[in-house]
């Protein structure tokens, strides 16, 4: 019968497509992955699911968290996939995330799936905190290349650094998280009064800076390795540093929003983000993905990106969130008015 | 005198005269209020609800939470505290320290001095109510049965805030340099931006209007141009132009443009052909028996100036003030492309609400912003009220004089200005076309490539285009229904006047605050309306809405030109008014309707305050998509999608331009014999 109707259908609008799309489930799909991966993962996913469709919501961390927790009672989302674990932590202790084990979830480095049973999220990939260095801007100016983030604070490259804010960037948050976490509280603090000294402004977003070191506009900037990778891979004269004391990192993870009215088609969805063949496919981008023994080196990448990973507490990261925030717009916000 | 009053307790008193209402009446009268009502659900409610938004706090309740202890056993021995008691015991957390935001939490070791991770005791802790809340480590307990936990877990348990009402918000933004300095930026910005503005296109408007000077049809185009693009595009331009790669930085001598100087010049950009336009109208009449009286008086020139040019444009001039005083102050995209760390008040509200979730404060800082848009508005309208007619019947026209050297002055100065406007659109479009600026300068069309870029891709710029025309049609129509309504229905003053200032009250309300105030009232699960969030419906009603009052006022003053005897005699001549409406008013203000609707569209393509939050994946908009390919970085894309609004903009207003002149000629035939 319901093959009758769609063969009628298919006669009706003249495509065959038709046959497909009478049974097809829409997924609305938030996330933060960069807009140029989008179309791939959606096309990897419906080579083995061609019944669902995603219709991507694509937008910055800072955007799609505020956005989530704005729609808090009335989601829109039915899954997450590729969002900032910070964020989704946030989401999951507002009670907001279906948890839910992936067919396979026991595959993947335990690091990457949260600890809860069953898990509220699982982690995908994970993007490291890096320093993009512009050298022919830098022998203008006539600088050297910083080795630890310590070298940063020399007065040497006063105004010749710019980093995004942690108050609208997640990158920015792990940065400065990572900084608290590896000197201490206090260390931290003066870490960032001094950088803050070579600062020539925050931007509002974590890829920015790169993309401005990469453009010359600045000959250092503070942002993600991945980045720096494809601004180099664009032709950007540009050296990816990995600071020696240890980078920051954040993982991108997947979670089914609760409340979806598609569970079943959400479930597949994330069945399929902790696959081997997915992690494959993050691994073009990212060099490092949860699945073990997938990751390949990636092109124009840093060596020794993962050794110099830090042991991240997102914990902590979350649940200090907002008082680090607070104290870092206190300390530095405030200094930048009119001169 | 006494014989002739007439005490009315001797007469029976008579029936209460009052026309009755036709049916025309009901339904104009009805109309109006349904039109009044969408105004109230479209404006005034949302900005009630984010009103109250901005008392709403977040407290952490010790109150609510019951802990017990056990001894070093791990016994219990049924001694239950309440959290209230503990602190105040220890003191622990003062008040203040309690009060916090929607994210806040509140680690409850603090209250248990003798805490130790590494101690063999046992914690319970429990909610007492159902509104209470806590974290273990990042999981939420919201019910009230007991949770026993070690002391090495109970150091991760945190407490989360309930929601409750006062002023803490507003105390906590006076009481945050880095959030209150932006009153202090943002009107030092607009005072600047304002002044400069004012001057340069009074100088350009008196050029235009008081000098014989050639091209001034041209120099009327491009003064123009800068309504067809975003706010945010100047700011592009001047990063190309004064950039640390810019092309002609060295004219800063090493200032930066990342700043109050890009925000003012770009400023000075947008504002241009606002100011322009209506200094322009105020020096296009002017009496010349008052120039004549001055040179018969031996005046100079300057002195002329002083007492007859000036006083007579002194309107315009205050309202082209006041317009781009409230333009500057409210404008988001430049300062957010340009500004670097200088804050202020418009960006403040994005940050607040996009970089931290933090709605409340965002609420703060909006009402913060709509006082100085509402005093400006307020005082334009106080000082326009005064204004009275220029010209009587009896003035003659003043007609300019050719002055050779005046003339050449006037042409090069206006040149400049030309070269300003016209350089910065050139600069984009140049940057559009570059491969990778500074380090591979040759041509390409990879930044048109949007669908690899953030902001929604060729997609965005198709919903752009649907936005406007929608807008343009739905706004045109209500507008122009409304405005018709309230000009020419009978008696009902109070409703009548009521409606006026509803349609005034958009143009005070900043985009930002208007976004703002539709998430909280449209994203409530509890609003009938909540379907049309994430929708393109709510992108038009808010752009109808927002642009609102310039629409209005331009269909009541073509509507006012009508005399009211198109009424009478339709009336009784037994015609509906509705028929009278539609055969003959709207044809006979055919210009101010299309005049309305090119408004609508043209705004509604370059508009990013307002719908920034409320675009939804499958209603990107072009405008945003440059904000938003800027923000990540991809510069050169941001300025080919704004050069593209730029384009299609430019197309609209010349289909409107030939357009009107057709259907003028078919429609207007009457106005010359």
């Amino acid at each position: 019968m319901r093959h009758a109707t769609s063969l009628l259908t298919a006669l009706a609008v003249g495509t065959l497509t038709a046959t497909v799309a009478a049974s097809e489930t829409e997924l609305t799909v938030y996330t933060a992955v960069e807009a140029e991966d989008l179309a791939r993962y959606a096309e990897t996913f419906n080579q083995s699911n061609p019944d669902i469709k995603i219709n991507w919501v694509r937008d910055s961390t800072g955007i799609i968290t505020a956005k989530l927790l704005a729609e808090r009672d009335n989601p829109q989302a039915d899954v997450v996939w590729g969002l900032a674990a910070t964020s989704l932590l946030l989401l999951k202790s507002e009670g907001m995330l279906e948890p839910y084990a992936p067919a396979g979830v026991e595959e993947l480095d335990v690091k990457f799936v949260d600890g809860d049973n069953p898990p509220a999220w699982v982690g995908m990939d994970a993007w490291v905190a890096s320093v993009c260095y512009n050298t022919v801007e830098a022998e203008k100016a006539g600088l050297t290349p910083p080795t630890s983030w310590k070298d940063l604070t020399d007065p040497m490259y006063k105004d010749q650094v710019i980093m995004p804010n942690p108050n609208s960037s997640g990158t920015g948050f792990l940065d400065v998280s990572s900084w608290l976490q590896m000197f201490g509280e206090d260390g931290g603090w003066d870490y960032m009064d001094a950088l803050h000294e070579n600062i020539a402004r925050y931007t509002h977003s974590g890829s920015k800076p790169c993309k401005l070191a990469a453009a010359g506009e600045i000959p250092i900037g503070i942002s993600f390795a991945f980045r720096g990778a494809k601004s180099k891979a664009d032709g950007a004269p540009l050296e990816v540093i990995v600071p020696s004391e240890g980078v920051g990192w954040d993982m991108e993870a997947t979670a089914i929003v609760a409340g979806t009215a598609n569970l079943e088609a959400a479930q597949k969805l994330v069945d399929f983000t902790v696959t081997k063949e997915a992690n494959e496919m993050y691994n073009t981008g990212y060099a490092v993905v949860a699945y073990p023994g997938v990751a390949k080196p990636v092109e124009h990448f840093p060596e020794g990106l993962l050794d110099a990973m830090i042991e991240n507490d997102f914990e902590f990261a979350a649940n200090n969130r907002a008082a680090i925030l607070k104290e870092w717009q206190s300390r530095y916000d405030g200094k930048s008015e009119a001169k | 005198m006494s014989e002739i009053s007439i005490n009315p307790g001797t007469l029976p008193a008579g029936p209460d005269i009052k026309p009755k209402l036709s049916r025309d009446d009901i339904l104009m009268r009805g109309s109006m209020i349904v039109i009044a009502l969408y105004l109230v659900a479209t404006l005034v409610l949302p900005l009630y609800t984010m009103l109250s938004k901005s008392f709403s706090t977040y407290r952490m309740e010790l109150s609510q939470y019951e802990f017990q202890v056990s001894d070093d056993a791990g016994q219990f021995d049924g001694t239950i505290l309440s959290g209230d008691a503990l602190n105040e015991q220890i003191g622990a957390f003062s008040g203040t320290e309690l009060s916090t935001g929607s994210d806040g939490r509140l680690s409850v070791t603090e209250l248990f001095p003798d805490f130790s991770f590494r101690s063999p005791v046992m914690y319970q802790i429990r909610n007492t109510s159902d509104t209470g809340r806590f974290l273990v480590g990042s999981t939420l307990q919201d019910n009230t049965d007991w949770v026993t936990l070690d002391s090495n877990q109970f150091r991760r348990v945190q407490l989360r805030p309930v929601q409750s009402r006062g002023l803490e918000n507003f105390v906590n933004y006076f009481s945050t340099p880095a959030l209150f300095n932006s009153i202090k930026n943002s009107l030092w910005i607009s005072v600047i931006s304002t002044i400069v503005t004012v001057t340069l296109a009074f100088w350009f408007a008196y050029a235009l209007n008081r000098s014989c000077m050639r091209f001034k049809g041209v120099f009327r185009l491009i003064a123009m141009a800068p309504i067809l693009v975003p706010s945010l595009l100047p700011g592009i331009a001047l990063v190309y132009l004064f950039g640390n790669q810019g092309m002609i930085k060295e004219l800063l001598f090493g200032a930066s443009i990342y700043g109050p100087i890009g925000i003012v010049i770009g400023s000075v950009f947008f504002t241009f052909p606002h100011a322009f336009l209506i200094i322009s109208t105020a020096l296009a009449i002017s009496d010349a028996r008052l120039y004549e009286a001055a040179v018969s008086l031996r005046s100079t020139p300057w002195r002329t100036f002083w007492t007859v040019t000036v006083p007579g444009a002194r309107y315009g001039l205050i309202s082209a003030a006041f317009v781009v005083f409230n333009l500057v102050i409210t404008d988001f995209g430049l300062p957010k492309v340009i500004g670097g760390q200088f804050n202020v008040l418009a960006v403040d509200i994005y940050k607040q609400v996009i970089g931290q979730q933090n709605f409340e404060m965002g609420a703060v800082v909006s009402v913060v912003l709509v006082i100085p848009a509402i005093l400006a508005f307020a005082i334009d309208r106080m000082v326009q009220s005064k204004q009275v007619a220029l010209l009587s019947a009896r003035s003659v026209p003043y007609q300019p004089t050719p002055n050779r050297k005046a003339d050449r002055f006037f042409l090069v100065y206006c040149c400049l200005i030309g070269l300003f406007i016209v350089g910065l659109l050139a600069v984009c479009q140049f940057a559009a076309l570059i491969k990778f600026w500074p380090y591979d300068l040759s041509l390409s069309l990879k930044n048109y490539d949007f669908n690899k870029m953030d902001g929604g891709g060729w997609g965005s710029y198709i919903n752009s285009i649907k936005l406007a025309l929608l807008t343009a049609v739905i706004g045109t129509s209500v507008v122009f229904f409304g405005a018709y309504l309230v000009e020419k229905s009978n008696g009902f003053r109070t409703g009548r006047s009521i409606f006026q200032m509803f349609a005034m009250l958009p143009m005070a309300i900043p985009g930002m605050v208007l976004g703002l105030s539709y998430i909280f009232f449209f994203n409530s699960p509890s609003n009938p309306l909540n379907g049309i969030y994430g929708t393109m419906a709510i992108l038009v009603i808010c752009t109808v809405t927002h642009f609102y009052t310039v629409s209005h006022l331009t269909a009541v003053t073509a509507l006012k030109q009508m005399d009211r005897e198109f009424e009478s005699v339709s009336s009784s001549l037994k015609q509906p008014t509705m028929k009278l409406f539609a055969r003959v008013t709207v044809p006979v203000c055919l210009p101010a309707v299309l005049d309305i609707s090119i408004y609508l569209f043209v705004n509604a393509m370059t508009t990013v305050s307002a719908v920034v939050f409320l675009y939804s994946p499958k209603t990107t908009l072009a405008s945003i998509a440059v904000l938003n390919m800027d923000d990540a970085g991809d510069i050169a894309p941001a300025a080919a999608m704004g050069m593209m609004i730029f384009y299609t903009n430019a197309t609209a207003r010349i289909i409107h331009l030939i357009a009107s002149k057709g259907i003028l000629k078919r429609t207007q035939g009457w106005r010359s014999r």
